[in-house]
C-alpha cells in the first residue's frame, strides 16, 4: 500500500500546472464562450502534452500511465479553470479510430448523454466540436455535428462554457458497445469529479488568501473564529473528496483495493467508488465556492472576482455524466447485506 | 499510487488472519458492558494472548517487546482483527497507545523495565489524568498542585473524563509543579499508582447510562520522585510526544464499525414499514444512506492516505485533523439517519421483537464523544485554519 502521491506524479501535475496557468490565463478564458472564443491554439498545446490519453496505450498515441494520473491531472485542470471539452476529449480518445486526432487536438469532441425523453437536452462545446459523441446506457454513437439540430444559448449560466439547445438528435453510427459506454459513464464521471476537487482547493486558497489580508475592525478577517471555521470545514471537505477521488481512480485500475471490509457489494467496487466520489467531490466544490464567495463579502458578488466562474463552472460539472442523487443512490444501492 | 497490499503485507495479512480466526472463539463471548471488572479480564485474557502470539504492542519496537509493526501492517492488523470480531484494546487503550510509547520515548530505563512488559503482558491497566473541571479544550490550564516534600511530590486536586479509571492500576498524570511559570511550562508528568492513599474514584454516568469515566479526586497523594517521567516542569512536552505517536490508524476500529452500522441500517430501512411499502422505499431516505457511506468510503480513503504519511513521519495536522473533524460531521450524520430510518423504534435501547435496533439507538449517542473527545469539532477547526491554511492567531 503507498496512498499518496510519487515524484512522477508530482511531476505530472505541476508540468500541466505550469502550461495550463501560460496557455489559458483566466482573462482569456473569460471569453471563452463568447463567438471565435475557442483558441485552437492553446487547446492543440494542452493535448500535446498528452492530458486527453494520460491512460491511453502508446498505440493510440497515449502515455500508457494509470487512471489516478490523469485523476491527477485533471484536478489541476480544474483549479486553473481551464475550458473545453475536457471531459469528452479524454473519453473520445478512447476509441481506436479517433484516438489520435482527438487525443492529438486537431479534433475537437462533444459528448451528449441522451436524456430522460422529455427533458431539455443542453449540450456544452457543441459549436466547437468536429465530431458527436452520444452515449447511454445501449452504447456509443458517432455522429457529425452538422446532423443536429441545435441553437445555442445566448446566456450560458458558465460564461466560460458555451451551451447548445439540441432539438434534434438522430441516430448515428454506433462505434462503442453497451461495455465502453459503461466505461465512458464511469470515467466520465470520475474525471468530471477529479475538475470539481480541482475547483474546491482553488477557491479555497483565494478565499485563504483574502481572509489574511482582508481587515475589518482592524484586525484581518481571518482571524475570526467565525470565518476561520467555514475555512477549515472546506479545507477538510476537500481532503476527505481528495481521496475519494483519487481512490476511485486507483481502483478503476486495480478492482478490489477498497473492498476489504465490505466484499460483494453490488455493481462492484469501481462503480461503488466512482458513485462515493462523485458524492464528496460535488459536495466539497460547491460548499468551497458558496464558502468563498462569502468570505469574500460584497467583492464575491461581483463579476470581476473570478469565484463566480468556478461556481458555475462547478455547478455544470455537477450535472455531468451524473448527478449528487443518482451517485448517492447508486453507492445505497451497493449496500445489499441482509440483516 | 496503490491500495492493495505489497507482497510482504499480503504474507502478513495471511499471517494474522489465520491467527485471529483460531484465537478468536477460544476467547468465550464478550462481559456485559457495564460490568467493568468482567470486562477488564475480559480485555486482558486477549492482550495475554496477544502477548503469547507475539502480537501484543504491534506498532511498539522490537526492542521495546513490540512486534515493530509499519502503520500499514497495523492497519491490516486492526483490520483483521475487527472482521475476525476479536476485542478492541477496551481497558488497555491508554496503556498501548499512550502510556507505554511515552514512556518508551521519555521514560529512565528502570521505569521502562517495570512497567512496559505489564503493559504488554495485560497484567496492568493505565488511565489517563490529564483533563481537568477547569482545564478541556486548554488543558493546559490545568490546576491539580504537586508540591516536593523531600522524594515525593504531594499531590492535590481533581481530575475527570477519566476513562477506566474504575479498573486501571496506574495513572499517566499531568500537575502543575510551577504556578509561577507560563502555563505551558510549570506541568510535569508523573505515574501515580492508583492504590495510594488519597485517590478517590468515582464513577461518572455519560448519556449512554454506562460508568465509561470517572472524576478522579486527589487529596496529598503521595507519589515518589522516582515516578516522574522527564525533567520537573518539562510535562507538557512530554505529553505531546504522546500525540506524535499517531500513525492514522487511531480511527481504523471505529471506522469499519460505522461502516458495518450503515450497512445495519440498510437492511433494517429494507424491513420497516413506511408509508405502502418500507423504508427503503422513500428515494430521498435512501440517496442520504448513500451519501453517508460515500462518506466513510471517503474517510476509509483518507485514513489509507494517512496511514501512507504515517509511514515516513507525524501525520501533519492537515491529515489528522481534517480526518476527525468529519468524521465527526459523518457520525452526526449517521445519528441522524438513525433515528429517520427507525422512527418509533429508536425510542428503546433494548431490540425490539424481530427488529436488532439496540446497538444502533446506543451507537447514535456516541458520535458526541468523537466530536467532543480528543480535541473537539471547534479546537481541531482552529488547528486546520492556524496551523495549515495560516490564518492569523486570536492572541
Amino acid at each position: 500500500m503507498h496512498f499518496d502521491l510519487d515524484e512522477d506524479q508530482r511531476a505530472l501535475r505541476d508540468t500541466v500546472r505550469r502550461l495550463a496557468e501560460e496557455v489559458f490565463p483566466v482573462e482569456r478564458t473569460r471569453g471563452w464562450a463568447e463567438p471565435g472564443g475557442f483558441d485552437r491554439a492553446a487547446w492543440s498545446a494542452l493535448a500535446e502534452l498528452g492530458t486527453f490519453a494520460v491512460y491511453q496505450p502508446e498505440e493510440r498515441g497515449g502515455l500508457a500511465l494509470p487512471v489516478v494520473n490523469a485523476v491527477l491531472a485533471y484536478q489541476t485542470l480544474g483549479a486553473c479553470l481551464v475550458p473545453g471539452p475536457l471531459v469528452a476529449a479524454a473519453l473520445a480518445a478512447d476509441l481506436d479510430g479517433d484516438s489520435g486526432a482527438v487525443g492529438g487536438g486537431e479534433v475537437v469532441p462533444a459528448v451528449v448523454v441522451r436524456p430522460e425523453p422529455g427533458a431539455p437536452l443542453l449540450v456544452e462545446h457543441l459549436r466547437d466540436a468536429d465530431v458527436v459523441y452520444v452515449l447511454d446506457a445501449h452504447g456509443i454513437e458517432r455522429l457529425d455535428p452538422a446532423a443536429l439540430t441545435a441553437t445555442p444559448i445566448t446566456v450560458p449560466l458558465d460564461p466560460t462554457t458555451p451551451l447548445s439547445l439540441v432539438t434534434d438528435l438522430p441516430r448515428g453510427d454506433q462505434v462503442g458497445d453497451a461495455a465502453q459506454a459503461a466505461r465512458w459513464s464511469l470515467l466520465g464521471s470520475l474525471l468530471s469529479s477529479a475538475l470539481l476537487v480541482g475547483h474546491a482547493l482553488r477557491v479555497l486558497d483565494l478565499a485563504t488568501a483574502h481572509a489574511q489580508q482582508r481587515e475589518q475592525f482592524g484586525r484581518p478577517i481571518g482571524t475570526f473564529q467565525a470565518v476561520k471555521h467555514m475555512l477549515a470545514d472546506c479545507f477538510a471537505r476537500g481532503e476527505v473528496a481528495r481521496a475519494a477521488v483519487d481512490a476511485a481512480g486507483v481502483i478503476i485500475d486495480e478492482p478490489g483495493a477498497l473492498d476489504i471490509t465490505e466484499p460483494g457489494s453490488g455493481g462492484g467496487p469501481a462503480v461503488r467508488a466512482v458513485a462515493a466520489a462523485r458524492v464528496l467531490a460535488a459536495e466539497a466544490a460547491l460548499l468551497s465556492c458558496r464558502t468563498a464567495i462569502q468570505a469574500h463579502g460584497g467583492m464575491g458578488f461581483t463579476w470581476e472576482v473570478d469565484l463566480h466562474l468556478h461556481l458555475k463552472r462547478a455547478l455544470l460539472l455537477e450535472t455531468s455524466y451524473t448527478t449528487s442523487d443518482a451517485a448517492a443512490e447508486a453507492v445505497a444501492q451497493s449496500l445489499q447485506r441482509v440483516p | 499510487m496503490l491500495l492493495l497490499d505489497s507482497e510482504s503485507e499480503a504474507q502478513f495479512r495471511k499471517e494474522i488472519r489465520a491467527w485471529v480466526r483460531q484465537a478468536v472463539p477460544q476467547l468465550g463471548g464478550p462481559p456485559p458492558e457495564r460490568d467493568w471488572q468482567a470486562r477488564r479480564r475480559y480485555d486482558s485474557a486477549w492482550q495475554r494472548m496477544l502477548a503469547d502470539a507475539g502480537y501484543a504492542g504491534i506498532h511498539w519496537p522490537r526492542e521495546y517487546g513490540g512486534r515493530g509493526a509499519s502503520p500499514a501492517e497495523h492497519l491490516i492488523f486492526l483490520e483483521e482483527s475487527a472482521a475476525a470480531g476479536a476485542p478492541d484494546l477496551g481497558v488497555h487503550f491508554v496503556g498501548q497507545l499512550h502510556a507505554g510509547p511515552t514512556l518508551i520515548a521519555e521514560a529512565t530505563d528502570e521505569q521502562r523495565a517495570f512497567h512496559l512488559p505489564r503493559i504488554l503482558s495485560g497484567e496492568a491497566v493505565w488511565c489517563q489524568g490529564f483533563s481537568e473541571p477547569g482545564a478541556g479544550s486548554d488543558l493546559a490550564g490545568l490546576r491539580t498542585r504537586a508540591v516536593r516534600d523531600g522524594d515525593h511530590y504531594v499531590v492535590t486536586g481533581q481530575k475527570i473524563w477519566t476513562s477506566y479509571g474504575p479498573v486501571a492500576d496506574y495513572c499517566e498524570l499531568l500537575v502543575r509543579t510551577d504556578p509561577d511559570a507560563p502555563k505551558h511550562r510549570g506541568i510535569t508528568w508523573l505515574i501515580m499508582p492508583m492504590d495510594s492513599p488519597g485517590v478517590d474514584v468515582r464513577p461518572l454516568r455519560t448519556i449512554h447510562g454506562d460508568s465509561e469515566f470517572a472524576e478522579v479526586y486527589l487529596d496529598e497523594v503521595r507519589i515518589p520522585v522516582a515516578n516522574r517521567v522527564g525533567a520537573e516542569n518539562d510535562g507538557w512536552r512530554v505529553a505531546m510526544v504522546t500525540f506524535g505517536f499517531e500513525r492514522g490508524t487511531a480511527f481504523v476500529r471505529e471506522l469499519i464499525t460505522a461502516r458495518s452500522h450503515v450497512a445495519d441500517l440498510a437492511a433494517l430501512a429494507r424491513v420497516l414499514p413506511r408509508g405502502a411499502g418500507t423504508a427503503w422505499d422513500d428515494a430521498g431516505l435512501r440517496r442520504d444512506i448513500g451519501r453517508v457511506a460515500a462518506e466513510l468510503d471517503a474517510l476509509w480513503a483518507l485514513t489509507k492516505r494517512n496511514v501512507t504519511r504515517g509511514m515516513v513521519g507525524v501525520i501533519p495536522p492537515a491529515g489528522g485533523s481534517a480526518f476527525k473533524l468529519s468524521y465527526s460531521e459523518t457520525l452526526h450524520h449517521l445519528s441522524a439517519l438513525i433515528i429517520r430510518v427507525l422512527d418509533r423504534a429508536a425510542l428503546s435501547m433494548d431490540d425490539l421483537p424481530g427488529l436488532p435496533t439496540g446497538q444502533l439507538v446506543h451507537a447514535q449517542l456516541h458520535a458526541f464523544a468523537i466530536s467532543i473527545g480528543a480535541g473537539t469539532s471547534q479546537i481541531q477547526r482552529n488547528i486546520l485554519a492556524e496551523r495549515v491554511l495560516g490564518l492569523p492567531k486570536e492572541r
